[in-house]
Protein backbone atom coordinates (compact mmCIF):
# COMPACT_ATOMS: atom_id res chain seq x y z
CA UNK A 1 0.00 0.00 0.00
CA UNK A 2 1.22 3.50 -0.79
CA UNK A 3 -0.38 6.88 -0.37
CA UNK A 4 0.24 9.25 -3.21
CA UNK A 5 -0.88 12.66 -4.34
CA UNK A 6 -1.54 12.70 -8.05
CA UNK A 7 0.49 15.51 -9.64
CA UNK A 8 -0.95 15.18 -13.15
CA UNK A 9 -3.54 17.95 -12.83
CA UNK A 10 -4.73 20.58 -10.32
CA UNK A 11 -7.30 18.12 -8.93
CA UNK A 12 -4.76 16.80 -6.43
CA UNK A 13 -6.42 13.39 -5.96
CA UNK A 14 -5.23 11.37 -2.96
CA UNK A 15 -4.46 7.94 -4.30
CA UNK A 16 -3.82 4.74 -2.46
CA UNK A 17 -2.22 2.03 -4.48
CA UNK A 18 -1.84 -1.53 -3.30
CA UNK A 19 -0.76 -4.45 -5.42
CA UNK A 20 -0.25 -1.96 -8.20
CA UNK A 21 0.84 -4.34 -10.90
CA UNK A 22 -1.46 -3.59 -13.76
CA UNK A 23 -3.09 -0.83 -11.75
CA UNK A 24 -5.26 -3.09 -9.65
CA UNK A 25 -6.16 -1.67 -6.29
CA UNK A 26 -5.70 2.01 -7.15
CA UNK A 27 -8.24 3.96 -5.14
CA UNK A 28 -9.07 7.65 -5.11
CA UNK A 29 -8.33 8.53 -8.72
CA UNK A 30 -11.08 10.53 -10.37
CA UNK A 31 -9.79 9.89 -13.88
CA UNK A 32 -7.82 7.32 -15.89
CA UNK A 33 -4.73 9.53 -15.88
CA UNK A 34 -4.62 9.13 -12.10
CA UNK A 35 -4.66 5.34 -12.45
CA UNK A 36 -1.85 5.62 -14.96
CA UNK A 37 0.08 7.90 -12.61
CA UNK A 38 -0.27 5.50 -9.67
CA UNK A 39 0.89 2.62 -11.83
CA UNK A 40 3.96 4.51 -12.99
CA UNK A 41 4.76 5.71 -9.43
CA UNK A 42 4.79 2.11 -8.23
CA UNK A 43 7.06 1.03 -11.06
CA UNK A 44 9.28 3.72 -12.57
CA UNK A 45 8.25 7.23 -11.52
CA UNK A 46 8.97 9.95 -14.07
CA UNK A 47 8.90 13.75 -14.04
CA UNK A 48 9.37 16.61 -16.47
CA UNK A 49 12.73 18.26 -15.68
CA UNK A 50 12.68 22.06 -15.38
CA UNK A 51 15.54 24.46 -14.78
CA UNK A 52 17.71 27.01 -16.53
CA UNK A 53 20.66 27.02 -18.95
CA UNK A 54 23.37 29.70 -19.27
CA UNK A 55 23.18 32.03 -22.24
CA UNK A 56 26.12 33.91 -23.74
CA UNK A 57 25.59 37.24 -25.44
CA UNK A 58 21.96 37.42 -24.35
CA UNK A 59 19.79 40.15 -22.89
CA UNK A 60 19.40 37.77 -19.91
CA UNK A 61 22.09 35.50 -18.40
CA UNK A 62 19.94 32.34 -18.34
CA UNK A 63 17.06 30.83 -20.28
CA UNK A 64 14.37 28.65 -18.62
CA UNK A 65 14.14 25.10 -19.98
CA UNK A 66 12.21 21.86 -19.61
CA UNK A 67 12.32 18.40 -21.07
CA UNK A 68 9.69 17.84 -23.75
CA UNK A 69 8.56 14.68 -21.97
CA UNK A 70 9.00 13.13 -18.53
CA UNK A 71 12.29 11.42 -17.69
CA UNK A 72 13.06 8.97 -14.88
CA UNK A 73 12.72 10.69 -11.51
CA UNK A 74 16.14 9.34 -10.53
CA UNK A 75 17.74 11.21 -13.45
CA UNK A 76 16.61 14.71 -12.47
CA UNK A 77 19.76 15.68 -10.56
CA UNK A 78 22.02 14.21 -13.21
CA UNK A 79 20.13 16.13 -15.88
CA UNK A 80 20.74 19.30 -13.89
CA UNK A 81 24.47 18.53 -13.71
CA UNK A 82 24.65 17.98 -17.47
CA UNK A 83 22.89 21.29 -18.12
CA UNK A 84 25.22 23.12 -15.70
CA UNK A 85 27.99 22.41 -18.20
CA UNK A 86 26.05 23.79 -21.15
CA UNK A 87 26.10 27.36 -22.50
CA UNK A 88 23.99 28.38 -25.48
CA UNK A 89 24.37 31.55 -27.49
CA UNK A 90 21.65 34.13 -27.92
CA UNK A 91 19.22 34.54 -29.54
CA UNK A 92 17.21 31.62 -28.21
CA UNK A 93 13.59 31.01 -29.25
CA UNK A 94 10.77 29.44 -27.26
CA UNK A 95 10.59 25.72 -28.04
CA UNK A 96 14.13 25.61 -29.46
CA UNK A 97 15.90 22.31 -28.74
CA UNK A 98 18.99 23.11 -26.68
CA UNK A 99 20.06 19.54 -25.99
CA UNK A 100 18.58 16.57 -27.84
CA UNK A 101 18.12 13.17 -26.21
CA UNK A 102 19.41 14.19 -22.77
CA UNK A 103 21.12 11.26 -20.97
CA UNK A 104 19.85 8.91 -23.64
CA UNK A 105 16.26 9.27 -22.36
CA UNK A 106 14.84 10.21 -25.75
CA UNK A 107 13.68 13.54 -24.24
CA UNK A 108 14.94 16.85 -25.62
CA UNK A 109 15.72 19.87 -23.45
CA UNK A 110 13.80 22.83 -24.90
CA UNK A 111 13.71 26.55 -24.09
CA UNK A 112 10.46 27.76 -22.49
CA UNK A 113 11.12 31.44 -23.18
CA UNK A 114 12.98 33.45 -25.78
CA UNK A 115 16.15 35.40 -25.00
CA UNK A 116 17.18 38.11 -27.41
CA UNK A 117 20.78 38.94 -28.19
CA UNK A 118 22.15 41.72 -25.99
CA UNK A 119 22.28 45.08 -27.70
CA UNK A 120 25.87 46.13 -28.41
CA UNK A 121 27.31 49.20 -26.79
CA UNK A 122 25.18 49.22 -23.68
CA UNK B 1 1.59 65.77 -17.43
CA UNK B 2 0.48 63.81 -20.49
CA UNK B 3 -3.24 63.08 -20.54
CA UNK B 4 -5.20 60.56 -22.56
CA UNK B 5 -8.45 58.62 -22.57
CA UNK B 6 -9.21 54.92 -22.79
CA UNK B 7 -12.21 52.65 -22.32
CA UNK B 8 -10.42 50.32 -19.94
CA UNK B 9 -7.17 50.71 -18.00
CA UNK B 10 -5.75 47.48 -16.56
CA UNK B 11 -3.18 47.74 -13.76
CA UNK B 12 -0.71 44.83 -13.89
CA UNK B 13 0.29 42.64 -16.88
CA UNK B 14 0.31 39.29 -15.07
CA UNK B 15 -1.98 36.54 -16.33
CA UNK B 16 -4.99 38.23 -14.68
CA UNK B 17 -4.41 41.61 -16.33
CA UNK B 18 -3.54 40.13 -19.73
CA UNK B 19 -6.72 38.01 -19.74
CA UNK B 20 -8.81 41.00 -18.67
CA UNK B 21 -7.34 43.16 -21.44
CA UNK B 22 -7.88 40.50 -24.14
CA UNK B 23 -11.47 39.93 -23.07
CA UNK B 24 -12.19 43.68 -22.89
CA UNK B 25 -11.02 44.08 -26.48
CA UNK B 26 -12.87 40.98 -27.58
CA UNK B 27 -16.22 42.34 -26.33
CA UNK B 28 -15.69 45.64 -28.11
CA UNK B 29 -13.80 48.09 -25.91
CA UNK B 30 -11.84 50.45 -28.16
CA UNK B 31 -8.73 51.59 -26.31
CA UNK B 32 -7.50 49.16 -23.65
CA UNK B 33 -4.22 50.00 -21.92
CA UNK B 34 -2.33 47.64 -19.61
CA UNK B 35 0.17 49.26 -17.25
CA UNK B 36 3.04 47.08 -16.01
CA UNK B 37 5.76 48.33 -13.72
CA UNK B 38 8.16 45.50 -14.53
CA UNK B 39 10.33 45.44 -17.66
CA UNK B 40 8.52 42.31 -18.87
CA UNK B 41 4.92 41.11 -18.93
CA UNK B 42 3.69 37.92 -17.29
CA UNK B 43 3.70 38.82 -13.59
CA UNK B 44 5.28 36.08 -11.50
CA UNK B 45 5.16 33.56 -14.34
CA UNK B 46 8.56 34.36 -15.92
CA UNK B 47 10.29 33.29 -12.70
CA UNK B 48 8.13 30.16 -12.28
CA UNK B 49 10.24 27.97 -14.60
CA UNK B 50 8.57 24.79 -13.30
CA UNK B 51 5.70 23.15 -15.15
CA UNK B 52 2.13 22.89 -13.88
CA UNK B 53 0.55 25.76 -15.82
CA UNK B 54 -2.28 25.51 -18.29
CA UNK B 55 -3.39 21.95 -17.56
CA UNK B 56 -7.04 22.91 -17.49
CA UNK B 57 -7.01 25.71 -20.04
CA UNK B 58 -4.71 24.41 -22.69
CA UNK B 59 -4.71 20.73 -21.73
CA UNK B 60 -0.92 20.93 -21.68
CA UNK B 61 1.58 20.99 -18.86
CA UNK B 62 3.42 24.23 -19.59
CA UNK B 63 6.21 26.06 -17.77
CA UNK B 64 5.36 29.52 -16.37
CA UNK B 65 7.22 31.47 -19.10
CA UNK B 66 5.43 29.51 -21.84
CA UNK B 67 2.02 30.25 -20.34
CA UNK B 68 2.96 33.93 -20.01
CA UNK B 69 4.08 33.97 -23.65
CA UNK B 70 0.72 32.60 -24.85
CA UNK B 71 -1.29 35.09 -22.78
CA UNK B 72 0.85 38.05 -23.86
CA UNK B 73 0.53 37.05 -27.52
CA UNK B 74 -3.23 36.84 -27.14
CA UNK B 75 -3.46 40.29 -25.52
CA UNK B 76 -1.32 41.90 -28.21
CA UNK B 77 -3.29 40.18 -30.96
CA UNK B 78 -6.54 41.45 -29.45
CA UNK B 79 -5.22 44.98 -29.90
CA UNK B 80 -4.61 45.89 -26.26
CA UNK B 81 -1.66 48.23 -25.57
CA UNK B 82 0.79 46.72 -23.08
CA UNK B 83 2.97 49.42 -21.52
CA UNK B 84 6.06 48.08 -19.72
CA UNK B 85 8.18 50.02 -17.20
CA UNK B 86 5.05 51.94 -16.33
CA UNK B 87 3.95 51.97 -12.68
CA UNK B 88 0.44 53.04 -11.67
CA UNK B 89 0.77 55.38 -8.71
CA UNK B 90 -2.77 56.45 -7.98
CA UNK B 91 -6.37 55.72 -8.81
CA UNK B 92 -8.92 58.49 -8.53
CA UNK B 93 -12.43 57.05 -8.72
CA UNK B 94 -14.79 59.11 -10.84
CA UNK B 95 -18.12 57.45 -10.34
CA UNK B 96 -19.41 56.38 -13.70
CA UNK B 97 -19.30 56.48 -17.46
CA UNK B 98 -19.84 60.27 -17.53
CA UNK B 99 -17.25 60.90 -14.83
CA UNK B 100 -14.48 58.43 -15.62
CA UNK B 101 -11.86 57.14 -13.23
CA UNK B 102 -8.34 58.54 -13.52
CA UNK B 103 -5.15 56.53 -13.22
CA UNK B 104 -1.87 58.36 -12.69
CA UNK B 105 1.21 56.45 -13.78
CA UNK B 106 4.92 57.04 -14.11
CA UNK B 107 7.29 55.69 -16.76
CA UNK B 108 10.67 56.76 -18.13
CA UNK B 109 8.66 59.20 -20.30
CA UNK B 110 7.38 60.95 -17.15
CA UNK B 111 4.04 61.27 -15.42
CA UNK B 112 0.79 60.66 -17.21
CA UNK B 113 -2.90 60.50 -16.49
CA UNK B 114 -5.29 58.17 -18.26
CA UNK B 115 -9.02 58.66 -17.82
CA UNK B 116 -11.23 55.65 -18.36
CA UNK B 117 -14.75 54.65 -17.31
CA UNK B 118 -13.41 51.25 -16.23
CA UNK B 119 -10.28 50.27 -14.35
CA UNK B 120 -9.25 46.66 -13.70
CA UNK B 121 -7.04 46.05 -10.66
CA UNK B 122 -4.71 43.11 -11.43
CA UNK B 123 -1.68 43.88 -9.26
CA UNK B 124 -1.19 40.33 -7.97
CA UNK B 125 0.13 39.65 -4.50
CA UNK B 126 3.33 40.07 -2.56
CA UNK B 127 5.16 37.90 -0.08
CA UNK B 128 4.98 38.54 3.62
CA UNK B 129 8.47 39.93 4.37
CA UNK B 130 11.08 38.94 6.96
CA UNK B 131 10.44 41.98 9.13
CA UNK B 132 6.90 40.88 9.87
CA UNK B 133 8.17 37.80 11.71
CA UNK B 134 10.42 39.45 14.27
CA UNK B 135 12.96 36.60 14.54
CA UNK B 136 15.73 37.62 16.99
CA UNK B 137 19.26 38.00 15.60
CA UNK B 138 21.14 40.57 13.53
CA UNK B 139 20.26 41.65 10.04
CA UNK B 140 22.57 39.26 8.27
CA UNK B 141 22.82 38.73 4.52
CA UNK B 142 21.31 35.47 3.32
CA UNK B 143 17.81 35.94 4.74
CA UNK B 144 15.24 36.55 1.99
CA UNK B 145 11.79 35.62 0.83
CA UNK B 146 11.51 32.47 -1.26
CA UNK B 147 10.25 34.53 -4.20
CA UNK B 148 13.36 36.71 -4.13
CA UNK B 149 15.51 33.58 -4.25
CA UNK B 150 13.41 32.23 -7.11
CA UNK B 151 13.99 35.41 -9.09
CA UNK B 152 17.73 35.33 -8.36
CA UNK B 153 18.11 31.73 -9.56
CA UNK B 154 15.74 31.67 -12.51
CA UNK B 155 16.12 35.16 -13.96
CA UNK B 156 19.45 36.53 -12.75
CA UNK B 157 21.14 33.10 -12.84
CA UNK B 158 22.61 33.53 -9.34
CA UNK B 159 22.56 30.88 -6.59
CA UNK B 160 21.61 32.51 -3.28
CA UNK B 161 23.62 30.01 -1.19
CA UNK B 162 24.83 26.44 -0.73
CA UNK B 163 22.95 25.33 2.37
CA UNK B 164 19.45 26.55 3.02
CA UNK B 165 16.70 26.32 5.60
CA UNK B 166 13.15 27.20 4.59
CA UNK B 167 10.76 28.74 7.10
CA UNK B 168 7.12 28.28 6.20
CA UNK B 169 5.65 25.72 3.83
CA UNK B 170 3.91 27.90 1.25
CA UNK B 171 4.08 26.84 -2.40
CA UNK B 172 6.84 29.29 -3.28
CA UNK B 173 9.07 27.84 -0.53
CA UNK B 174 8.41 24.26 -1.64
CA UNK B 175 9.13 25.02 -5.28
CA UNK B 176 12.32 26.92 -4.47
CA UNK B 177 13.49 24.13 -2.13
CA UNK B 178 13.30 21.72 -5.08
CA UNK B 179 15.07 24.19 -7.35
CA UNK B 180 17.94 24.58 -4.85
CA UNK B 181 18.23 20.81 -4.46
CA UNK B 182 18.38 20.36 -8.24
CA UNK B 183 21.14 22.95 -8.48
CA UNK B 184 23.18 20.95 -5.99
CA UNK B 185 22.55 22.97 -2.83
CA UNK B 186 21.57 21.29 0.44
CA UNK B 187 18.14 22.05 1.86
CA UNK B 188 18.26 21.10 5.55
CA UNK B 189 14.51 21.21 5.89
CA UNK B 190 11.26 23.11 5.67
CA UNK B 191 10.02 24.28 9.07
CA UNK B 192 6.32 24.97 9.51
CA UNK B 193 4.79 26.28 12.73
CA UNK B 194 1.34 24.73 12.34
CA UNK B 195 0.52 21.04 12.07
CA UNK B 196 -0.13 21.04 8.30
CA UNK B 197 1.65 22.23 5.17
CA UNK B 198 0.71 25.64 3.77
CA UNK B 199 1.23 24.63 0.15
CA UNK B 200 -0.56 22.23 -2.16
CA UNK B 201 -0.20 18.50 -1.40
CA UNK B 202 1.09 18.02 -4.96
CA UNK B 203 3.98 20.37 -4.18
CA UNK B 204 4.80 18.66 -0.88
CA UNK B 205 4.95 15.44 -2.84
CA UNK B 206 6.90 16.47 -5.94
CA UNK B 207 9.14 19.12 -4.37
CA UNK B 208 9.98 17.67 -0.95
CA UNK B 209 9.33 13.92 -1.03
CA UNK B 210 10.96 13.47 -4.47
CA UNK B 211 14.17 15.05 -3.17
CA UNK B 212 14.20 13.71 0.36
CA UNK B 213 13.82 17.19 1.85
CA UNK B 214 12.35 16.83 5.36
CA UNK B 215 9.24 18.80 6.39
CA UNK B 216 9.14 19.62 10.11
CA UNK B 217 5.57 20.43 11.10
CA UNK B 218 5.01 22.18 14.43
CA UNK B 219 8.50 23.74 14.21
CA UNK B 220 9.86 27.22 13.76
CA UNK B 221 13.08 29.20 13.41
CA UNK B 222 13.63 30.89 16.74
CA UNK B 223 16.89 32.71 16.06
CA UNK B 224 19.31 33.59 13.28
CA UNK B 225 23.09 33.60 13.79
CA UNK B 226 25.98 35.29 12.03
CA UNK B 227 27.56 38.71 11.68
CA UNK B 228 27.72 39.76 8.04
CA UNK B 229 26.44 36.57 6.41
CA UNK B 230 24.03 34.07 7.92
CA UNK B 231 25.92 31.22 9.61
CA UNK B 232 23.10 29.22 11.11
CA UNK B 233 19.66 29.18 12.66
CA UNK B 234 18.15 27.82 15.85
CA UNK B 235 15.06 25.76 15.20
CA UNK B 236 12.68 24.38 17.79
CA UNK B 237 9.26 22.91 18.28
CA UNK B 238 6.25 25.14 18.73
CA UNK B 239 4.03 24.67 21.77
CA UNK B 240 0.25 24.77 21.99
CA UNK B 241 0.48 28.50 22.65
CA UNK B 242 2.29 28.83 19.29
CA UNK B 243 5.51 29.88 21.08
CA UNK B 244 8.90 28.21 20.56
CA UNK B 245 9.67 25.50 23.12
CA UNK B 246 13.23 26.38 24.15
CA UNK B 247 14.11 22.95 25.51
CA UNK B 248 13.77 21.49 22.02
CA UNK B 249 16.14 24.00 20.39
CA UNK B 250 18.85 22.80 18.04
CA UNK B 251 21.19 24.64 15.74
CA UNK B 252 21.52 24.12 12.01
CA UNK B 253 24.48 25.54 10.08
CA UNK B 254 23.29 27.28 6.89
CA UNK B 255 24.09 30.30 4.74
CA UNK B 256 20.57 30.96 3.51
CA UNK B 257 17.17 31.27 5.20
CA UNK B 258 14.20 31.44 2.87
CA UNK B 259 10.83 32.68 4.06
CA UNK B 260 7.62 31.32 2.67
CA UNK B 261 5.16 32.50 5.25
CA UNK B 262 2.28 33.73 3.17
CA UNK B 263 1.17 35.92 0.30
CA UNK B 264 -0.92 39.06 0.62
CA UNK B 265 -2.91 40.67 -2.21
CA UNK B 266 -1.22 43.91 -3.27
CA UNK B 267 -3.75 46.67 -2.72
CA UNK B 268 -2.17 49.88 -1.45
CA UNK B 269 -3.46 51.62 -4.55
CA UNK B 270 -6.98 50.23 -4.15
CA UNK B 271 -7.07 51.10 -0.46
CA UNK B 272 -5.96 54.69 -1.06
CA UNK B 273 -8.68 55.02 -3.69
CA UNK B 274 -11.26 53.99 -1.09
CA UNK B 275 -12.15 50.68 -2.76
CA UNK B 276 -13.71 48.54 0.01
CA UNK B 277 -11.31 45.71 0.94
CA UNK B 278 -12.21 42.37 2.53
CA UNK B 279 -10.40 41.77 5.83
CA UNK B 280 -10.62 38.04 5.07
CA UNK B 281 -8.80 38.05 1.72
CA UNK B 282 -6.94 41.38 1.81
CA UNK B 283 -8.38 42.05 -1.67
CA UNK B 284 -11.30 44.19 -2.89
CA UNK B 285 -14.81 42.94 -2.13
CA UNK B 286 -16.05 41.88 -5.55
CA UNK B 287 -19.12 40.34 -7.15
CA UNK B 288 -19.13 37.34 -9.47
CA UNK B 289 -17.85 39.51 -12.34
CA UNK B 290 -15.05 41.10 -10.36
CA UNK B 291 -16.96 44.39 -9.93
CA UNK B 292 -15.96 46.08 -6.68
CA UNK B 293 -18.25 48.34 -4.68
CA UNK B 294 -16.68 51.36 -6.42
CA UNK B 295 -18.44 51.98 -9.77
CA UNK B 296 -16.25 51.20 -12.77
CA UNK B 297 -13.55 49.56 -10.64
CA UNK B 298 -13.04 45.82 -11.25
CA UNK B 299 -10.47 43.41 -9.81
CA UNK B 300 -9.18 39.95 -10.64
CA UNK B 301 -6.43 37.41 -10.00
CA UNK B 302 -4.20 37.39 -6.95
CA UNK B 303 -5.11 41.00 -6.18
CA UNK B 304 -8.52 39.63 -5.09
CA UNK B 305 -7.39 36.47 -3.28
CA UNK B 306 -4.39 34.18 -3.61
CA UNK B 307 -5.11 31.59 -6.33
CA UNK B 308 -3.58 28.12 -6.50
CA UNK B 309 -3.79 27.81 -10.27
CA UNK B 310 -3.19 30.22 -13.10
CA UNK B 311 -6.00 28.67 -15.16
CA UNK B 312 -8.54 30.02 -12.66
CA UNK B 313 -6.79 33.41 -12.70
CA UNK B 314 -7.15 33.60 -16.47
CA UNK B 315 -10.83 32.63 -16.41
CA UNK B 316 -11.67 35.20 -13.73
CA UNK B 317 -9.57 37.83 -15.53
CA UNK B 318 -11.63 37.32 -18.69
CA UNK B 319 -14.90 37.66 -16.79
CA UNK B 320 -13.74 40.87 -15.11
CA UNK B 321 -12.32 42.33 -18.32
CA UNK B 322 -15.52 41.66 -20.26
CA UNK B 323 -17.65 43.19 -17.48
CA UNK B 324 -15.36 46.24 -17.32
CA UNK B 325 -15.68 46.71 -21.08
CA UNK B 326 -19.49 46.46 -20.97
CA UNK B 327 -19.59 49.07 -18.21
CA UNK B 328 -17.34 51.39 -20.24
CA UNK B 329 -19.56 50.93 -23.30
CA UNK B 330 -22.61 51.84 -21.23
CA UNK B 331 -24.12 48.36 -21.50
CA UNK B 332 -24.32 47.70 -17.77
CA UNK B 333 -24.49 49.75 -14.63
CA UNK B 334 -22.71 48.21 -11.68
CA UNK B 335 -23.61 50.93 -9.21
CA UNK B 336 -22.48 50.90 -5.63
CA UNK B 337 -24.93 48.53 -4.02
CA UNK B 338 -27.33 48.22 -6.93
CA UNK B 339 -28.55 44.77 -7.55
CA UNK B 340 -26.53 43.12 -4.77
CA UNK B 341 -28.55 39.99 -4.14
CA UNK B 342 -26.51 38.06 -1.64
CA UNK B 343 -23.49 38.63 0.56
CA UNK B 344 -21.33 35.67 1.55
CA UNK B 345 -19.81 35.60 5.03
CA UNK B 346 -17.07 33.44 6.48
CA UNK B 347 -18.47 30.94 8.98
CA UNK B 348 -16.93 28.08 10.98
CA UNK B 349 -13.58 26.90 9.64
CA UNK B 350 -13.71 29.25 6.64
CA UNK B 351 -10.87 31.73 6.23
CA UNK B 352 -12.36 33.45 3.21
CA UNK B 353 -15.06 33.19 0.56
CA UNK B 354 -14.90 34.82 -2.86
CA UNK B 355 -16.81 36.42 -4.52
CA UNK B 356 -18.01 38.38 -1.51
CA UNK B 357 -21.37 39.11 -3.09
CA UNK B 358 -23.55 38.28 -6.08
CA UNK B 359 -25.32 40.76 -8.33
CA UNK B 360 -26.59 38.44 -11.00
CA UNK B 361 -27.95 40.47 -13.86
CA UNK B 362 -28.68 39.95 -17.48
CA UNK B 363 -26.40 37.44 -19.14
CA UNK B 364 -24.51 36.55 -15.99
CA UNK B 365 -23.71 32.94 -15.25
CA UNK B 366 -24.07 31.31 -11.84
CA UNK B 367 -20.75 31.73 -10.08
CA UNK B 368 -18.95 29.06 -8.12
CA UNK B 369 -17.53 29.99 -4.74
CA UNK B 370 -13.81 29.81 -3.96
CA UNK B 371 -13.01 29.34 -0.30
CA UNK B 372 -10.22 28.28 1.99
CA UNK B 373 -10.50 26.45 5.28
CA UNK B 374 -8.67 27.40 8.46
CA UNK B 375 -7.87 23.83 9.51
CA UNK B 376 -7.77 20.49 7.74
CA UNK B 377 -10.78 18.20 8.06
CA UNK B 378 -12.03 15.04 6.39
CA UNK B 379 -15.51 14.16 5.14
CA UNK B 380 -17.20 17.47 5.80
CA UNK B 381 -20.48 18.73 4.43
CA UNK B 382 -20.40 22.43 3.53
CA UNK B 383 -23.28 24.28 5.16
CA UNK B 384 -24.93 27.50 3.94
CA UNK B 385 -26.88 29.37 6.63
CA UNK B 386 -29.15 32.37 6.42
CA UNK B 387 -31.77 33.91 8.65
CA UNK B 388 -34.52 31.37 8.86
CA UNK B 389 -32.89 28.58 6.89
CA UNK B 390 -29.92 26.47 5.88
CA UNK B 391 -28.88 23.91 3.31
CA UNK B 392 -25.83 21.83 2.55
CA UNK B 393 -23.56 21.34 -0.43
CA UNK B 394 -22.01 18.12 -1.72
CA UNK B 395 -19.69 16.32 0.75
CA UNK B 396 -16.00 17.10 0.60
CA UNK B 397 -13.62 14.18 1.12
CA UNK B 398 -11.09 16.52 2.67
CA UNK B 399 -10.54 20.22 3.22
CA UNK B 400 -7.02 21.54 3.56
CA UNK B 401 -5.91 25.14 4.27
CA UNK B 402 -3.36 24.87 1.45
CA UNK B 403 -5.97 24.17 -1.23
CA UNK B 404 -8.77 26.34 -2.55
CA UNK B 405 -12.17 24.65 -2.31
CA UNK B 406 -14.57 25.32 -5.19
CA UNK B 407 -18.27 24.97 -4.50
CA UNK B 408 -21.21 25.30 -6.82
CA UNK B 409 -24.16 27.13 -5.33
CA UNK B 410 -26.83 24.68 -4.15
CA UNK B 411 -30.28 25.08 -5.74
CA UNK B 412 -31.70 26.43 -2.47
CA UNK B 413 -29.15 29.27 -2.49
CA UNK B 414 -29.83 29.99 -6.16
CA UNK B 415 -33.52 30.18 -5.34
CA UNK B 416 -32.81 32.76 -2.63
CA UNK B 417 -30.76 34.84 -5.02
CA UNK B 418 -33.56 34.77 -7.57
CA UNK B 419 -36.11 35.87 -4.98
CA UNK B 420 -36.00 39.59 -4.46
CA UNK B 421 -34.83 40.03 -0.90
CA UNK B 422 -31.20 40.69 -0.19
CA UNK B 423 -29.65 38.10 2.12
CA UNK B 424 -26.50 37.34 4.04
CA UNK B 425 -25.40 33.75 3.76
CA UNK B 426 -22.73 32.22 5.98
CA UNK B 427 -20.61 29.40 4.58
CA UNK B 428 -19.12 26.73 6.87
CA UNK B 429 -16.88 23.70 6.25
CA UNK B 430 -16.64 22.37 9.78
CA UNK B 431 -17.40 19.02 11.35
CA UNK B 432 -19.01 20.98 14.18
CA UNK B 433 -21.72 22.17 11.81
CA UNK B 434 -22.89 18.61 11.31
C1 LIG C 1 5.76 30.29 -6.51
C2 LIG C 1 4.45 30.12 -7.20
C3 LIG C 1 4.24 28.97 -7.92
C4 LIG C 1 3.06 28.80 -8.63
N1 LIG C 1 2.92 27.65 -9.32
C5 LIG C 1 1.81 27.45 -10.07
C6 LIG C 1 1.66 26.27 -10.86
O1 LIG C 1 2.53 25.38 -10.85
N2 LIG C 1 0.55 26.15 -11.61
C7 LIG C 1 -0.41 27.12 -11.64
O2 LIG C 1 -1.39 26.98 -12.36
N3 LIG C 1 -0.29 28.23 -10.88
C8 LIG C 1 0.78 28.42 -10.10
N4 LIG C 1 0.88 29.56 -9.33
C9 LIG C 1 -0.25 30.50 -9.26
C10 LIG C 1 -0.33 31.52 -10.41
O3 LIG C 1 0.89 31.62 -11.06
C11 LIG C 1 -0.72 32.86 -9.87
O4 LIG C 1 -1.92 32.71 -9.20
C12 LIG C 1 -0.88 33.92 -10.99
O5 LIG C 1 0.37 34.17 -11.58
C13 LIG C 1 -1.44 35.22 -10.47
O6 LIG C 1 -1.58 36.13 -11.52
P1 LIG C 1 -1.87 37.67 -11.31
O7 LIG C 1 -1.89 38.25 -12.67
O8 LIG C 1 -3.04 37.85 -10.44
O9 LIG C 1 -0.63 38.24 -10.48
P2 LIG C 1 0.91 38.41 -10.85
O10 LIG C 1 1.39 37.31 -11.69
O11 LIG C 1 1.60 38.65 -9.56
O12 LIG C 1 0.97 39.76 -11.72
C14 LIG C 1 0.73 41.04 -11.18
C15 LIG C 1 1.46 42.07 -12.01
O13 LIG C 1 1.05 43.38 -11.64
C16 LIG C 1 2.16 44.24 -11.65
N5 LIG C 1 1.88 45.41 -10.80
C17 LIG C 1 1.62 45.42 -9.47
N6 LIG C 1 1.40 46.67 -9.04
C18 LIG C 1 1.52 47.47 -10.12
C19 LIG C 1 1.41 48.89 -10.30
N7 LIG C 1 1.12 49.72 -9.29
N8 LIG C 1 1.61 49.39 -11.55
C20 LIG C 1 1.90 48.56 -12.61
N9 LIG C 1 2.02 47.23 -12.47
C21 LIG C 1 1.83 46.68 -11.25
C22 LIG C 1 3.29 43.37 -11.16
O14 LIG C 1 4.54 43.87 -11.53
C23 LIG C 1 2.96 42.02 -11.84
O15 LIG C 1 3.58 41.92 -13.10
C24 LIG C 1 2.05 29.78 -8.59
C25 LIG C 1 2.25 30.93 -7.85
C26 LIG C 1 3.43 31.11 -7.14
C27 LIG C 1 3.60 32.36 -6.33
Amino acid sequence: MADLVCVICPGGCRLSAGDAIGGRGVAGARCPRGMEFARSEMGAPSRVFTGTVRVSGGALPVVPVRTNKPIGRGLLSECSRVLAGLTVSAPVGTGQVLLPDVLGTGADVIATCSVEAARRGC
Amino acid sequence: MRRSRADVVVIGAGPAGLAAASAAREVGARRVVVLERDERAGGILPQCVHTGFGLRRYGRDLAGPEYAGLELARALKSGAEVRLDCCALRLEPGGGVRRPNAVVAVSPAGLEEIRAPSVVLAMGCRERPAGSLGIPGSRVAGVMTAGTAQRLINIAGIMPGRKAVVLGSGDVGLIVARRLALEGATVAGVFEAVAWAGGLPRNVSQCLCDFGIPLFLGHTVAEVHGRARLEGVTVCEVGRDMRPVRSTAREIACDTLLLSVGLIPENELSREAGVPISPATGGPLVDECGASLTPGVYACGNAVYVHDFVDDVTTEGEIAGAAAARFALGESGDRRRDGCKMFFREGRNVRFVSPAFVRLGRGRAWPSLALRSRRPAANVTPVFRWEGGQCSGPDLEFVNPGETIRLNLPVEVRGLIESDTRRDVTVEVSLESQ
